[in-house]
């Protein structure tokens, strides 16, 4: 029994992405009408020439039908698939599976998500019935839990990572000013991140992604019909997902200074993609930047950075736009918005922009590494589940 | 205890040669509140403080707080329990049965709640020191904003365990006379009480006080031998007369004059937190005489044995200065008193019974497993051990009852709490196992590496359902001049460690 590669067997051959933002004036369901219509217009098919949808949304809508109704969807196979911030990656996984399997020709993943309609601040995860008894933390709190931990570890100086958190929130603002379908089109100094009304532990407001409604949508083919498409198509070298057991709070041996589960997901998606090196073979990455302090952690999980030296490295200026190797260089979740359930295909579109050329003012000049890599992490250190990509835009 | 021990005569003082208190400890709550500023608030002056429960507690808790150090080890051996409180938190439903359980007793037997009068607090003990039973005496008192029942109440518990096996004081005698008057009454779950002009009542207090010495004198209880006596009530000017009357009779010496004064009246638990008093100043062979003064006079005669010295735990005086001085209007906020500013976040939903039920001894005893295969504690009792995968081979462990140290923790300003901000932290402890749970009573920035304590708290009521959960404690030094110290890691009163 293995987990076996799918490398270069499927292609995305068109991509739709909304405006992440407070769509105040616009539903889940008009969201979803308008990412599905740019993919479709970008191959130049209609909805009846995908023969089977995967829905991912959060807290969005139930089952298929909260996207077959809005499209009007007649006699096709929609399913609703939900793994918390790895929602809108799930979708694309099971059309990519349905399409490698030879199930289906032309697969379509959607991802959805209405936040701002609940008039609460944060993200407001669905509950489960329980006893009471686990401890009601906000996101912010759980990723909150790294920064002691980190500092207490490495004996990094409370101002040094401060600075690094507050570096990884300015670039990522830096980064979506220049993006027109970011949340957050405005750079931001460094002193109005670190004077930030605080939030949990460390956080400020400015550390947090934005909570944003939005959509985006991937067509996925069989890698040797996606020139029937486009020209440019991008091939998926690698998918890999890991659903943690929940232990790290529990086991003494977690402490609270890495992801696991992204550790193992990444070893897993760079063996199917054939690399080694992801700091000097990767053109970028989107990883998922719910907080600063897990971009800085993830940089060392993901084997961009030594363990104990990514908090440097980001001061640095190594994952800037224009540094060695540019991570969110779209605005990431912290300025691109963080609508749950479309992140993973967001990040997915910057992916197809940024290896296709067509990422405008902020076209990194790595491109021609020809691979990006994408990671969404759901839950909380300790309990979360993991999902990541590799994306070419050369055929093996 | 056999039945045959049991005195069921209601007409002649009880004698049980055989029962004494084996394990006693009072618990006074973290929080001090000055009575000026109370009584500022209608434009009057006051002295002192009074002692004031957190947020987080209720009856039920501040029971649970000082019945764990008194049945510490001799879990097994509590015969029953008996709650004491006028302020339950549940009707209809007993709150005992959340003692009962929080302190993993054995399910035969009984716990019962005593209502809601003042006399419960005496009675409890009484009906404890006839079984072998455990008395948890748990109060909060306050009254109309700025008066006197607010400035000089308070929020306590106490709790005695009694048994036969190496007692540290024996029971003499007891004895009890009862009458009907109005002295003080409330509404039942009002909050506010009233009282007739004290002069009444405190005349009415010294006849019974001086029939109930006739009761035992007749019944050769040998009062001349009493060296210690306390006197306790709600009407203080009849304590004051009584302890006056019994100082003659006796010539033993008044403890705990002064209890009130320190701490406030803890109404139910008075008499037992006076009781704590004594039993912290005896000396081996001492006499003792508790009196309590509620609808009646009650009384206790204990004599202390050789075992009162290692048996004692920490006293009572010493917890008067560990106290955090709180301002009026954060008192106000936590009694609910004032509404305070709910945060855009959606309200708590209400605990699943059967939920709550099926995971009760992880949820109220904070018990979890050892696994039987590779020792790894895990919290609460899995079915699959996290470490070597083995099944439904566990072995149960209690996380009470131990210090634990803070991997990693944090403040969160976003979720619910009914005192924002929540602070919650990754608690690993002495005997094994690690977990995620709230802290409170936090006084100083907290640093990882901390030490902790398990603590059994309130969390949200809703839809009239109290969330008892586990919560964790910093231990800090028991020097008064560093334990006063306030500012918390986010308390609204914080204020940065100097």
């Amino acid at each position: 029994m293995a987990q076996h590669s799918l490398s270069d067997r499927v292609a995305i051959i068109s991509m739709g992405c909304t405006r992440f933002a407070e769509h105040f004036d616009r539903s889940a369901d008009e969201l979803a009408v308008d990412a599905v219509a740019e993919a479709l217009d970008g191959a130049g098919l209609t909805r009846d020439d995908i023969d089977a949808f995967w829905l991912g949304t959060y807290v969005s809508g139930i089952s298929g039908m909260a996207l077959a109704r809005p499209l009007r969807l007649v006699g096709k196979p929609v399913t609703r698939v939900e793994n918390m911030c790895a929602t809108g990656s799930e979708a694309l996984r099971a059309a990519v599976y349905a399409v490698a399997c030879g199930a289906v020709d032309v697969a379509m993943a959607v991802g959805t998500e209405k936040l701002k309609d609940t008039g609460y601040a944060g993200l407001i995860s669905p509950k489960i019935q329980d006893d009471g008894t686990r401890v009601n933390t906000s996101a912010p709190a759980n990723f909150s839990l790294l920064v002691p931990a980190y500092q207490e570890r490495y004996g990094v100086a409370p101002d040094l990572f401060r600075a690094a958190m507050t570096h990884v929130a300015w670039k990522n603002h830096a980064n979506g000013a220049l993006n027109p379908r970011a949340q957050f089109r405005r750079a931001v100094s460094k002193e109005s991140i670190e004077r930030s009304p605080a939030v949990a532990g460390e956080l400020g407001v400015m550390d947090c992604s934005g909570v944003a409604d939005g959509a985006a949508a991937a067509i996925v083919t069989r890698a040797e019909d996606a020139r029937k498409y486009t020209g440019t198509p991008l091939y998926i070298k690698a998918l890999a997902l890991v659903t943690g057991d929940g232990s790290g709070a529990a086991d003494p041996q977690y402490d609270y200074t890495s992801f696991p589960e992204v550790v193992d997901c990444a070893r897993r998606a760079y063996a199917q993609a054939g690399i080694t090196d992801p700091r000097r073979e990767l053109a970028l990455a989107e990883v998922h930047d719910c907080f600063t302090p897990t971009e800085i952690v993830l940089m060392e999980d993901l084997g961009f950075a030594e363990r104990g030296h990514a908090w440097r490295d980001v001061l640095d200026g190594v994952y800037d736009r224009d540094g060695e190797l540019p991570v969110n260089p779209d605005g990431g979740l912290k300025s691109f918005g963080h609508p749950v359930g479309a992140s993973g295909l967001r990040m997915i579109y910057e992916c197809w922009l940024q290896l296709r050329g067509q990422a405008g003012a902020r076209q990194v000049a790595t491109a021609n590494r020809g691979l990006a890599l994408t990671q969404n992490l759901g839950g909380a250190p300790g309990d979360c589940v993991c999902f990541i990509s590799v994306l070419g835009s050369k055929p093996a | 205890m056999p039945p045959s021990s049991i005195q069921p005569s209601t007409t002649q003082p009880g004698r049980y040669p055989q029962t004494g208190i084996v394990g006693y400890h009072a618990y006074l709550p973290g929080y001090r509140l000055e009575r000026s500023e109370i009584a500022a608030a209608v434009g009057s002056s006051a002295r002192g403080v009074r002692c004031v429960a957190g947020y987080d507690e209720d009856s039920t808790t501040l029971g649970v707080a000082a019945a764990l150090p008194a049945v510490r080890g001799r879990e097994t051996a509590v015969g029953s329990v008996w709650f004491a409180t006028t302020d339950p938190v549940y009707a209809d439903k007993t709150n005992a049965t959340a003692i009962h359980a929080a302190l993993d007793l054995q399910p035969g037997i009984i716990a019962a709640d005593l209502g809601a009068s003042l006399r419960s607090g005496i009675v409890g003990l009484l009906l404890a020191a006839r079984d072998g039973g455990l008395a948890v005496l748990a109060d909060r008192r306050g009254g109309p904003a700025g008066g006197t029942d607010e400035r000089e109440g308070a929020d306590a518990a106490v709790a005695f365990l009694f048994g036969e096996v190496d007692p540290l004081a024996r029971i003499i005698c007891t004895a009890s006379v009862t009458a009907e008057f109005i002295d003080r009454w409330r509404a039942p779950g009002a909050p506010d009480g009233a009282t007739w002009e004290e002069r009444f009542g405190e005349q009415r207090y010294t006849e019974l006080a001086d029939q109930l010495l006739t009761r035992l004198s007749e019944a050769r209880a040998e009062l001349g031998d009493v060296r210690r006596f306390a006197v306790a009530g709600s009407n203080a000017r009849a304590v004051r007369s009584v302890a006056s009357i019994v100082q003659k009779a006796t010539g033993a010496r008044l403890e705990g004059a002064g209890l009130a004064d320190a701490i406030g009246n803890a109404g139910a638990a008075q008499p037992g937190l006076a009781l704590a008093d004594l039993l912290d100043a005896a000396m081996a062979g001492e006499t003792l005489l508790l009196i309590s003064l509620a609808d009646g006079a009650d009384a206790l005669i204990l004599r202390a044995t050789e075992a009162i010295a290692a048996s004692r735990g920490e006293p009572l005086r010493a917890q008067f200065d560990r106290g955090v001085t709180i301002g009026y209007p954060q008192y106000l906020l936590w009694r609910e008193r004032l509404a305070a500013e709910r945060p855009r976040r959606p309200d708590p939903d209400r605990p699943s019974a059967p939920f709550a039920w099926r995971n009760r001894r992880y949820k109220l005893s904070m018990t979890g497993g050892r696994c039987g295969k590779c020792g790894a504690v895990q919290f609460p009792l899995p079915r699959v051990c996290y470490q070597c995968h083995a099944a439904d081979d566990f072995e149960p462990v209690p996380a009470s009852g131990q210090t634990g140290r803070i991997a990693t923790f944090t403040v969160d300003r976003l979720a619910f709490s009914p005192s924002p901000p929540l602070v919650s932290a990754i608690v690993a402890f002495t005997r094994g196992g690690r977990l995620q749970c709230e802290l409170t009573d936090v006084r100083r920035p907290i640093r990882v590496g901390d030490e902790v304590v398990p603590t059994f708290r309130r969390g949200a009521t809703v839809g009239g359902i109290r969330n008892y959960i586990w919560k964790a404690r910093p231990v800090y030094p028991t020097t008064p001049a560093a334990a006063g110290q306030p500012g918390a890691a986010g308390r609204p009163d914080a204020e940065p460690e100097s």
